[in-house]
């Protein structure tokens, strides 16, 4: 395995925090998982991968046999960086260790957008680390097609830790496509992402994060965004199959002038799933904005829904939507939509609504001649479809397809 | 041909209809006046099918058929459609999906947009269905989705409610394509059932049967024109003492 030094600093900040539980989500016992795991070798051709494995990154939005519309390729399977190629000029794509060995300066964006002594998660990726991507877009550059990176836990009780830092340099476009999976054996797994965004000035990055876990995976990503003067953050989260229990509370810092941040978040939980999943976002920046959405939908699984927005500065606005849809009879759904203005000359509302689907709209659609089934599956469709404004239109298209080939389960 | 035989129904346990008969043949349109709960719209929502609406009594025979018992659904791929005075809106699903189903899987983009140019919503298929509309771009909306379905019995609940003058024109003129107004009395097919209160739609569409409806019972059927003139000259009052 190999060894990733920061700094005695963060690891005696780590050392400290070991033991400290986060302040949402069920605790998790990290004595129960490993963190060592073999080197596996570097595949020149990712698409000569087993086909069982492809499967799954495939339904996590990861294409591995035709990447003519990807600008780059990072693949890490357990704890090892198995590929990683980047096609396009200005962009740098490599594993974390590389990218600390590359760079000194990398240190200046290591624990700085999430804080190494969060809690004991941040704490035991610091002092288990196991790689992770590094991504930058050089200054001015626009990278035309996504890039994807997939995180593959496939041992049995792995605790996958890694740290990935994206970096989008002044005036640069940057697209991202990262699907986290496992294996199809639905074995337990434990994996600790953190993920630490700088968008420089004028800079846009998209993130699409597709989750395809399984129900005996316990997820628990930590992601800081800083988004300096007229930057654009926008983030698509989607999960749409079983998972044992997620925590995840991305925070976004709008700390330049008109700095932008989105939040999507698309969830369904089915039985046996706990998902504990928000937002937040600080509007430090005069005229910063902020939109999070996000769509729950329960069949009979546990959705806490949050969502953040503070303003701190003049001119800002944010909004906030969240809406639950319990399908069946069992499940819940926990809306907790939170704004606080610290000045005024700010702009913050919200809306929440859960819910089981509203009888007179089925009722409405059945007037029309759908079945009760058809009227239902149009519904949830409608639901599940996020407009997402920013978003290239086949960034846009491929998401949708992610969503739709998931619905049919879901239906 | 619709034919309604002592019709009583019951909403959430109160009866509202009451021995309800009429009969309306093929290529008819017939009109339903009546003060505000008098039980027109409970009419219609019976005859189209809906749960809450519970047939105690009587029948609801359609095409030869008695689809007293048949589920909402059913009805409507039987030919049966409604324009809904007050629609839900349906977030998340656009107009454009609403045409979609509506057409069946008969339709493409091209017969889409056509349908939304003649109801001057062509920049609304994309928009989530009855979301922020006025109240003219819902009666348009659901004509065209009328128009999509094609039914051969359309009900129409206060189509000109909430319409300006210059809609009400074009919803007419909608309504009159839905009702075939244009074929020759003895090769139309479609029938119609409408509710109006201010009888504005009868300027453009031509109606063949009036009918009362007072109390949940139908007290007076004749010329929809001559029973307009009475209602506005005398009102409902003067339809009760007639009926005692």
């Amino acid at each position: 395995m190999r060894e990733i030094k920061s700094s005695q600093a963060y690891r005696d900040k780590a050392k400290a925090a070991s033991a400290k539980p986060a302040t949402f989500g069920e605790d998790v016992e990290l004595d129960k998982y490993s963190s060592s795991a073999e080197e596996l070798p570097y595949q020149e051709n990712p698409s000569q991968l087993p086909e069982e494995d492809q499967k799954q990154m495939t339904q996590a939005g990861i294409i591995l046999d035709e990447q003519s519309q990807r600008s780059g390729t990072i693949i890490q399977m357990d704890n090892s960086v198995i590929h990683s190629l980047a096609k396009e000029e200005g962009l740098e794509l490599m594993a974390t260790s590389q990218a600390l060995r590359t760079y000194d300066w990398i240190l200046d964006y290591w624990w700085r957008a999430v804080a190494v002594d969060s809690d004991k998660y941040t704490a035991h990726v610091e002092l288990n680390q196991n790689d992770g991507y590094f991504i930058r877009a050089l200054p001015h550059t626009k990278v035309v097609y996504p890039v994807q990176a997939c995180l593959y836990l496939a041992k049995n009780n792995l605790a996958q830790n890694v740290h990935n830092i994206i970096i989008a340099e002044e005036g640069s476009e940057l697209h991202i496509i990262t699907g986290c999976t496992t294996s199809p054996r639905e074995e337990p797994g434990l994996h600790l992402g953190v993920s630490e965004f700088y968008i420089k000035r004028g800079a846009k990055v998209t993130f699409t994060m597709i989750h395809n876990w399984n129900p005996e995976i316990v997820v628990r990503p930590r992601t800081g965004v800083i988004i300096e003067e007229d930057g654009l953050f926008l983030s698509n989260y989607v999960i749409m199959k079983p998972v044992h229990s997620l925590q995840t509370y991305p925070t976004a810092r709008c700390v330049g002038a008109n700095a932008t941040v989105r939040f999507n978040s698309i969830l369904v939980a089915a039985p046996g799933s706990m998902m504990d999943v928000g937002s937040r976002v600080f509007l430090d920046g005069k005229g910063s904005r902020t939109e999070i959405i996000s769509r729950a939908i329960t069949t009979g699984g546990d959705i806490i829904a949050r969502g953040y927005i503070e303003g701190n500065a003049p001119d800002v606005k944010g909004h906030l939507e969240c809406r639950g849809l319990i399908l069946l009879e069992e499940g819940m759904i926990h809306a907790i939509p939170e704004l606080k203005g610290n000045l005024a000359g700010i702009d913050l509302s919200h809306e929440a609504a859960v819910g089981k689907i509203a009888e007179e709209e089925l009722e409405y659609l059945m007037a029309r001649g759908l079945t009760r089934t058809e009227a239902t599956a149009t519904i949830v469709r409608g639901f599940l479809r996020v407009d997402i404004e920013g978003l290239p239109p086949m960034l846009s298209a491929e998401l949708q397809r992610a969503v739709e080939a998931s619905e049919k389960e879901l239906m | 041909m619709l034919e309604i035989k002592q019709l009583t129904v019951r909403v959430e346990g109160k009866e509202i209809l009451h021995d309800v008969d009429m009969a309306i043949k093929s290529g008819e349109t017939h009109v339903l006046f009546g003060p505000n709960g008098s039980g027109k719209s409970t009419l219609l929502m019976a005859i189209m099918g809906f749960p809450r609406y519970q047939v105690t009594k009587g029948n609801i025979i359609f095409k030869g058929k008695d689809i007293t018992m048949l589920p909402l659904d059913e009805r409507a791929r039987l030919g049966i459609g409604m324009s809904f005075q007050r629609p839900p809106v349906v977030r998340g699903v656009k107009t454009g999906d609403m045409l979609t189903a509506c057409l069946k899987g008969e339709g493409n983009k091209k017969s889409i947009s056509q349908l939304a140019e003649k109801a001057d919503l062509a920049d609304f298929l994309d928009r989530e269905i009855n979301y922020g509309f006025s109240g003219g771009e819902i009666k348009r909306s659901e004509m065209m989705q009328l128009m999509a379905q094609k039914p051969e019995l359309t009900l129409l609940d206060e189509p000109e409610s909430g319409v300006d003058l210059v809609n009400i024109a074009l919803i007419g003129e909608l309504i009159n394509e839905l009702l075939e107004k244009d074929c020759p009395i003895r090769k139309r097919k479609c029938m119609g059932l409408l509710i109006t209160h201010t009888g504005h739609i009868l300027n453009y569409v031509n109606a063949r049967t009036g009918y009362v409806m007072l109390d949940g019972r139908i007290i007076c059927e004749g010329d929809p024109h001559e029973i307009l003139a009475t209602i506005k000259e005398k009102g409902y009052e003067e339809c009760a003492k007639c009926v005692k």
